[in-house]
Parts: structure tokens; sequence; C-alpha cells
């Protein structure tokens, strides 16, 4: 029992250990939790430019440490989290942002969903609704059953 | 129609493949610079072999310019180097350097052992000149217009192909736009 425990207590060390090693760590102290909270909403939100499938929060890269250095600045200079956004948006362009903005751009990203959603409920409901074959078409005329018989007498 | 309708779905489908297949070949770090159309973000910094001697971003003023982002961490840099150093005998445009986030003797010795092409190099040892041109990594090179707007910024080396492909039309243009005067 004792050696169960002491195994998972090092399973729990070496697993914290890993991801300690996988982000990479900065020391950046915080006057209260608001703004640490929200450099970390914000390190996940921009994207590294230069890694490109990371966020700033993520990557190892140099330019990813760079800016989050600018953005501690930022927070620490008491800028709103949209002058930061745009602050990086107007250097490194819409491509940072995670959640790009609503513009003409993006209104097919934004919209395109909601619209085949839309779509396909009206295919669903022009489908159910639309009227079974009148049966009636469906009966032979005089010639044709004329046209029948004859055929079956053929045999 | 009916018959039509029952192929609307294949259709589709295969205009969905064209555009995914298209997307195969696309460079995702191709991207365009936010800064192009705005002007050349203001400056003032030291330059590389004179540590006493600040330059603004009116000292750039006036010609075809084209600024080249380097440093002496940056392989690639070496690769376009001789390439840079053509370029600057084109008495059309003035070629400087942006030495970013280097070290100044390091940065200097590169100098003079590969020839200096550049005017002058700005000495960006913090990146915040870089930070503000959006620069994620060197060589970039950025075209300045004689009104000091940003007119292109390429990422990756130069060399005579791209050279060719990337910098003569547009400069030619920017040379008509001067003689036009506007």
């Amino acid at each position: 029992m004792r050696l169960l425990s002491i195994f998972i207590v090092t399973l729990i060390f070496s697993l914290s250990a890993n991801t300690a090693l996988a982000s990479p760590v900065d020391t950046y102290e915080f006057n209260d939790e608001v703004t640490k909270i929200r450099f970390q909403a914000l390190s996940k939100e921009l994207r590294c430019p230069k890694c490109q499938n990371q966020n700033l929060a993520d990557s190892n890269s140099p330019i990813a440490a760079d800016l989050r250095r600018e953005l501690y600045e930022l927070l620490q200079q008491g800028k709103a989290d949209s002058e930061i956004v745009d602050f990086m948006v107007d250097r490194y362009g819409e491509f940072v942002l995670y959640r790009p903005r609503v513009s003409e751009l993006t209104y097919v990203l934004w919209f395109g969903p909601a619209v085949l959603i839309l779509l396909g409920v009206f295919v669903v409901i022009v489908v159910v609704r639309r009227k079974p074959v009148d049966k009636k078409t469906l009966a032979l005329s005089a010639e044709q059953q004329e046209k029948l018989k004859n055929l079956t007498n053929d045999k | 129609m009916g018959k039509l309708i029952r192929f609307l779905p294949l259709i589709l489908v295969i205009a969905l493949g064209v555009v995914l297949y298209r997307g195969l070949s696309l460079n995702p770090q191709d991207m365009p610079s936010a800064l192009v159309g705005k002007t050349m973000p203001a400056f003032t910094l030291k330059t590389l072999n004179n540590s006493e001697k600040v330059v603004t971003q009116a000292d750039l003023l006036g010609d075809i310019v084209l600024i080249n982002v380097w440093a002496t961490w940056c392989p690639t840099c070496k690769y376009e180097h001789p390439y840079l150093v053509d370029i600057a005998k084109d008495p059309k445009v003035k070629l400087y350097g942006l030495n970013y986030k280097d070290e100044r003797a390091g940065a200097q010795q590169w100098l003079k052992n590969y020839e200096d092409p550049y005017v002058f190099s700005i000495f960006d040892e913090e990146g915040t000149l870089g930070l503000d041109l959006g620069v994620y990594g060197a060589p970039e090179t950025f075209v300045i217009d004689h009104h000091g707007i940003i007119r292109k910024r390429f990422a990756g080396a130069i060399d005579t192909r791209v050279w060719r492909r990337e910098f003569e039309p547009l400069i030619a243009q920017l040379i008509e736009e001067k003689k036009q005067g506007n």
C-alpha cells in the first residue's frame, strides 16, 4: 500500500514536471489577480505569427516571447483588452486573432454554418411536406389497359 | 430539372474538392503585411556602426527605399547577402539595414567579413522597430516609397529570381509614380 502511494505521488510529480517543460515559463509579476487572468486569456487568444498553430502562451519561439513581454507591458500600462488586440492587429494583421473579427472578409466564416443549417432545415421541410403522388395518375388509362390486356393475352 | 438536382450533391462535392485541393498548394507563411499602405513607423535608434549617431524615420525619406531586416544569428541572411551586395549597386533604390535583435560587435564584424551593402544599418537591439514593423523573423525586406509609405513586405531570402519576380515590377512602378510627381 505504501509503495503504491509513493508510486502515485511520483507519477503526479513527473506529470506536472512534463507539462512545465512543455510550455514556456515566464516569471511575470502581476499586481492583481484580474490582470494575471487577462494576461493568460490574451496570450491564449493571440496567435504566434511565426509558429502558426500555436498561441502566444504555448510557443517557445523568440517572437512569441517578445510578444508576451509586449503584452505584459501593455497590461502594466493599463491598456484595455481591445486596445491591446488593436495594437497586435496593426502590426501583425488579422492573422494573429484566433477568433477573427466580423467583417466583409469573414462573413462566410461567421454566418456560413448558420446559413447551411437553415438551408438544411428548409430542404427537410420541403421534402417532408411534399404531397404524396396522386393515386389516380398512377392508374392506367383505358388505352394502356387495352394494350396490357393484349400483351398478357399474347402469352 | 429533376435529373439535375440528383447531380447537385456530386457537383457540390467536386467544387469543394477543387477548393480544398487549391488550399494544399498555398503557402500559409505567405501573409500580407498589416503595414502595407501605412506610413513607416516612427523610430529613434542608433546606427550599427556608430553608437553615437541617432537616426529616425525622416532619414529614410525621399528615395525609393529598401529596408532589409538581418541578424548574425540568421543563416538565411548569409545566403541572401551576396544578392544584397548586388542590389546595393543599383542606383534606383537605397538599401538600408535593420540589424534585428543582434549584438553590435558581432554584427559589425559580419559587415567587415562579407562587405557592407547598406547605406547604414539601424541597430535595433531590443527589436522595438521590428515589433512596430510586424517583423517575426529574419530576413525580411520592406519597400518604402518616396513618401515614406510601406508598399511591400517580403519575408524570406532575396535572390536573383525573387528580385525579378517580387521587386523589380514594383520598383519600376514606383519610379514611374515618382516621375509623375504623385
